[in-house]
């Protein structure tokens, strides 16, 4: 597996446009790009462009007289409001620590995995498993027959450790929301690092271990920095999902207990069902966009420097 | 650079010292594998479990399986799973047809501006869609798609299209530029060429993009859970339903957990190859 990518830059076939190209070759070309980019932008940008009218308007689903025009008091709210922030901070801490958890599990996943071993590709098997769980069968499954205080296998392996009949789930909620979280995502990391080292040069490694560099000043001299662009991309990548984690806050400890695990997704969530307030949540979503706006664009930046790594490895 | 210095072969008792290295490491990874495979494995067993025995301690490692809990899931499961595999292939065919000709349009023929296209279409992936749930809940209602299965399909097209015309666009770069060319000088117009030459090329490719599409939309809950109810819902919210206010409801859970997640563990264990690359989005090859 080794690793190329264009990305931002050539494509395959680069043809020599005639200067003043036809609009009719310029319409071919765009031709078939149109379906896509229209559709895309009518299902995601509309849908934002309405999120912002709500945010200016008064709209709660259960008082009759539909939406009026209020101007800021939405954002007002949002702005004083501690438990919209209290959730920002918590997603924030969930994607840092589960992603930054995950990626180091999965360098240890994927170095174990580059070695031979007899049953090499059944391990792979296992490791890249939980990834494929369905994450709501995740949640729940970790929920109940994993984490029950009186059943639960975990608190059975723990006893030995002086554990006995923990109630995760109300002691330490968050940290068992993160643990699924990094339960998901840590094989994603593993599939990427281990391209990554799988594509190194066996060559340079050899020269490495001739001149009798040891494991670890080859792996920090060499492997590593070979590696940088791959565990960037999975960070990134990981991001962009666990950001929006919903299924294992909804269904493991919904939200609770008290706003213990609300994260962004759960509290905007909540503002609809529970709240009805259609505005209030739009307002807190304007916010939210603007927010994720301002990250993305540092990681579209990252983005376009990873994929440009063409040629490494090869 | 220092010296190399020349090895003669490994005397018998460092070779048995490198070999059993490996079999310490080997055994590292396989309970670490095991471990990490651990929950998976015990929702498997518990599925097996009659409810009795699915929540007793110490947990019970033996019992005698049954398929109890599972002829109940399959029983009640009908309309879940008919709506989230209309929903699953239905996007899948349509982000098919939308990406592919995109894809070609962005690496084959590429429009001017490709680039500002590419990352239009990845910025959609990072604007969260929670933020404009209570919006899209009141444009559902006002168009009638409020509870059912389009809307989902639409929804779901949408979500993938971006993360499918990156994956496309990374096989159509790989079609040698001399079959283009050739095909070209051969007369052949774009569509013959897309027929005749780019598609056998990328096929694998478009079968792996579809997994990934399957994968995504499969598993899908928050879209599903805010905007539907009964006629469209779907294999996750039927799980949400397998877990009953009180009673016991342990095997009964895990046998649904199961059912639910083996058609996306079975297609990712046979496309273990191409998950890198999909899951990177053409990153990785």
């Amino acid at each position: 597996m080794a690793v190329v990518e264009t990305g931002a830059a050539q494509p395959a076939v680069t043809e020599v446009r005639p200067r003043g190209a036809t609009r009719r070759e310029a319409w071919q070309r765009r031709l078939p790009l149109l379906p896509a980019l229209i559709y895309t932008i009518v299902v995601t940008q509309v849908p934002f462009l309405v999120t912002l009218w709500y945010s200016f308007q008064n709209y709660f689903f259960d008082v009759p007289g539909g939406a009026h025009w209020t101007g800021v008091s939405n954002y007002k709210e949002v702005f004083t409001n501690a438990a919209f922030r209290g959730a920002l901070w918590r997603s924030v801490v969930m994607t840092v620590v589960a992603v930054l958890v995950a990626m180091i599990l999965g360098v240890a996943f994927a170095l174990l995995l580059d070695r031979k071993f007899l049953g090499r590709s059944i391990v792979r098997t296992l490791i890249i498993t939980p990834f494929l769980v369905m994450p709501a069968a995740a949640a729940l499954v970790w929920a109940g027959p994993m984490l029950d205080p009186n059943f639960g296998l975990l608190n059975y392996l723990l006893q030995p450790f002086g554990v006995h009949h923990v109630a995760w789930l109300s002691t330490h909620a968050l940290g068992s929301v993160i643990v699924v979280m990094i339960w998901q995502w840590t094989p994603f990391m593993t599939l990427i690092v281990l391209a990554g080292l799988q594509g190194q040069p066996a060559d340079v490694l050899e020269a490495a271990k001739v001149d009798g560099a040891g494991a670890l000043a080859t792996f920090r001299e060499l492997t590593f920095p070979f590696l940088r662009p791959y565990i960037e991309l999975g960070i990134l990548l990981g991001s962009i999902y666990l950001i929006n984690v919903f299924d294992a806050v909804r269904l493991m400890t919904n939200g609770g207990p008290g706003t213990a695990t609300t994260n962004l997704p759960f509290y905007l969530y909540e503002q609809v069902n529970n709240a009805f307030d259609v505005g209030g949540a739009a307002a807190a979503g304007v916010v939210t966009v603007i927010l994720t706006i301002i990250v993305a664009t540092f990681a579209l930046r990252m983005f376009a420097r990873v994929f440009q790594f063409e040629g490494a490895g090869s | 650079m220092s010296a190399v210095r020349a090895r003669t072969r490994p005397p018998g008792g460092q070779r048995f010292r490198e070999m059993s290295g490996h079999i310490g490491w080997g055994i590292i990874a396989w309970v670490a594998g095991i471990a990490f495979f651990l929950p998976v494995l015990w929702m498997v067993l518990t599925a097996f479990k009659p409810e009795s025995a699915a929540e007793t301690w110490p947990p019970r490692f033996t019992f005698s399986p049954t398929l109890a809990e599972f002829r109940l899931v399959f029983s009640g499961w009908g309309p879940f799973v008919t709506h989230s595999v209309i929903a699953t292939v239905a996007s899948t065919v349509l982000v098919l047809l939308l990406g592919i000709p995109a894809a070609y349009a962005l690496a084959i023929h590429p429009v001017k501006r490709w680039q500002d296209g590419l990352f239009f279409f990845i910025s959609t992936k990072m604007l969260p869609i929670v933020a404009a749930i209570g919006p899209l809940y009141v444009i559902a209602l006002k168009t009638h798609l409020l509870d059912s299965i389009w809307l989902l399909i639409i929804l779901y097209t949408a979500m993938n299209l971006p993360l499918a015309i990156w994956l496309i666009r990374s096989f159509m770069l790989e079609v040698p530029g001399e079959m283009l060319e050739a095909a070209e000088l051969d007369g052949a117009g774009r569509l013959r060429q897309m027929g005749e030459v780019i598609m056998p090329v990328i096929s694998p490719g478009l079968v792996s993009s579809a997994l990934i599409c399957v994968i995504f939309a499969w598993n899908e809950l928050f879209l599903a859970l805010n905007l539907t109810t009964t006629n469209a819902a779907t294999l996750p919210m039927f799980l949400i339903s397998s877990v009953p206010q009180e009673g016991l409801y342990i095997a009964h859970l895990s046998a649904a957990a199961t059912v639910a997640s083996v058609p996306v563990i079975i297609v990712g264990w046979i496309a273990q190859r191409s998950l890198v690359r999909g899951l990177s989005m053409g990153a990785i090859k």
